[in-house]
């Protein structure tokens, strides 16, 4: 039976009314712009252009302003925005190595040619609310030190004379590098195809399956190789003149792992590594992503699978996707009437005929 | 010193808006112009290596925006593609790059490119002078037992 269901149209305009209304809250209070929130709200803007995957700073801003500070919301729009516009090609690959680097550390050693760079971080903090913030505190400027020049090569190249952490080549398939936002995420994926879903995903979802792999669940043993935030260049090769320019410059966290192989049938013992990159100032994203990165990896290393959640490349890749996500999940909210109603009549003659052959 | 047309369109293409605006704006120039094609917002794929060396894969998209111009005067073609979703910062890029290959090169380049390449340089200079200033200075305490 299909029911035609009117009438909520004047419920729903006044339900977005009201949503606007409490969005701009108290009219005493003044309106929070959005140039507020992209320079004082930098790591929630680095969230939704992470996961909304569009290096946008200023939309972000107004996305996380519109949905009153959701940022799984923010994304959506972001997301649904994206779509709209047309790509006009690929950059090349990104070199990191030419990183303005904010940030710089490494948990494996200790004295890395350039140092370690600690960075505006909440490291070390004691975690401690901070009530001058309430009222009103002005902040001084942070003083910036001498003049230094930057040329970090990765931590992971120089210490690697021995032969004994793997390298990280390049392949001659890598002409079709997938691109999930084009063709249907499909399992089995690839390294490179699991890293751009990866680096799309929830934060809160990959630290959730990077912790459980620290915690048992497919152990992989990691350390961090390094760790840096910081500016690139983005090169593009502009179609009319036929050479690359810098187009854009863009702030990313990049994290290697390098973790503990005792080696397999087909590998020897050496360290693995695992990578996360991503927009923005996002560092616990950064170490999560490789922590899964190294975890999905098990196949290719030889390795047998503890059948961890981690390890389970359709698990992770297929749940990872907040927007999908909340799309599923949210929308049994949703009229469901004709539905229910089947279900009801189903119990319903269930029950009859479960009662009278008791009776019977 | 002489500017490739890659480093002009570079630095038009990461300046802030109300920078090159400004700066465009002080030249008094106002050349007559026509689109050859008209401002418009899109994408880059932006693309980086597993551990910086290894296989490439898709990172996310960057907004840019592109618009193409022919001068009245002299016919030059100029290109606009830009970060950001800004069509006044294209169109103002693809006139500086139309009028860096005219006769008004030399007050294009040292009023405009060269400044915007000192404030790109004093922006990243300043990101490394903060940086500089959290170096961990590391140093080993005496243990005990070293002294016997």
């Amino acid at each position: 039976m299909y029911v035609a269901v009117k009438g909520g149209e004047r419920a729903i305009d006044n339900a977005h009314r009201w949503l606007e209304d409490e969005r701009r809250g108290d009219r005493k209070v003044t309106d929070l712009s959005v140039d507020q929130i992209k320079t004082q709200l930098s790591l929630s803007i680095a969230k939704v252009m992470a996961e909304g995957s569009l290096f946008d700073p200023e939309l972000a801003s107004l996305a996380i302003k519109q949905a009153r500070g959701d940022l799984i919301e923010a994304i959506f729009l972001i997301r649904a925005y994206r779509t709209t516009l047309p790509r006009f090609g690929v950059g090349q690959p990104i070199n990191t190595d030419k990183m303005i680097a904010k940030r710089r550390i490494s948990a494996t050693f200790k004295d890395i040619p350039g140092g370690q760079l600690l960075g505006p971080t909440f490291d070390y903090t004691h975690r401690l609310l901070d009530f001058k913030l309430l009222a009103d505190g002005s902040i001084d400027e942070f003083e910036p030190g001498k003049d230094t020049e930057q040329m970090f090569q990765h931590v992971t190249q120089f210490l690697n004379n021995e032969g004994i952490i793997e390298t990280e080549e390049t392949s001659s398939s890598e002409a079709e590098s997938p691109d999930l936002t084009r063709q249907p995420l499909e399992i089995p994926a690839n390294r490179a195809l699991r890293l751009q879903a990866l680096t799309r995903s929830d934060e809160g979802f990959l630290l959730g399956m990077a912790y459980s792999t620290q915690r048992g669940f497919g152990r992989n043993h990691p350390f961090v190789g390094e760790l840096r935030i910081g500016l690139i260049s983005v090169e593009f090769e502009i179609p009319e003149i036929g050479f690359n320019i810098e187009i854009a410059e863009i702030e990313i966290s990049e994290c290697e792992t390098v973790n503990q192989f005792l080696g397999s049938k087909t590998h020897p013992p050496k360290f693995t590594r695992g990578y996360g990159f991503v927009f923005g100032q996002s560092e616990r994203k950064a170490i999560s992503m490789a922590l899964v990165d190294r975890a999905l990896r098990w196949k290719e290393l030889g390795e047998v699978s503890d059948g961890a959640p981690a390890q389970d490349e359709e698990f992770v890749l297929y749940h990872g996707d907040n927007i999908q996500a909340t799309g599923f999940v949210e929308h049994i909210k949703l009229p469901h009437y004709v539905d229910f109603q089947a279900e009801l009549e189903l119990i319903r003659k269930i029950r009859k005929t479960a009662f009278e052959a008791k009776k019977g | 010193m002489s500017l490739v047309r890659s480093k002009w369109l570079s630095y038009l293409a990461k300046s802030s808006e109300s920078d090159l605006v400004g700066l465009y704006e002080s030249t008094g120039l106002d050349p007559s112009y026509t689109y050859l094609r008209k401002p418009e917002i899109g994408t880059i794929m932006a693309t980086a290596r597993i551990g910086n060396t290894g296989q490439k894969f898709n990172a996310g998209e960057i907004s840019v925006t592109r618009c193409s111009i022919q001068l009245e005067d002299g016919k030059l073609v100029g290109h606009g593609y830009v970060q950001g979703r800004s069509k006044k910062k294209s169109t103002v890029a693809a006139l500086c790059d139309a009028l860096m290959q005219s006769d008004k090169r030399t007050l294009i380049e040292s009023k405009i490119v060269i400044k915007l390449k000192e404030i790109e340089k004093k922006r990243h200079d300043l990101i490394k002078r903060k940086a500089e200033k959290t170096k961990v200075d590391f140093f080993t305490l005496v243990r005990g037992e070293d002294e016997k």
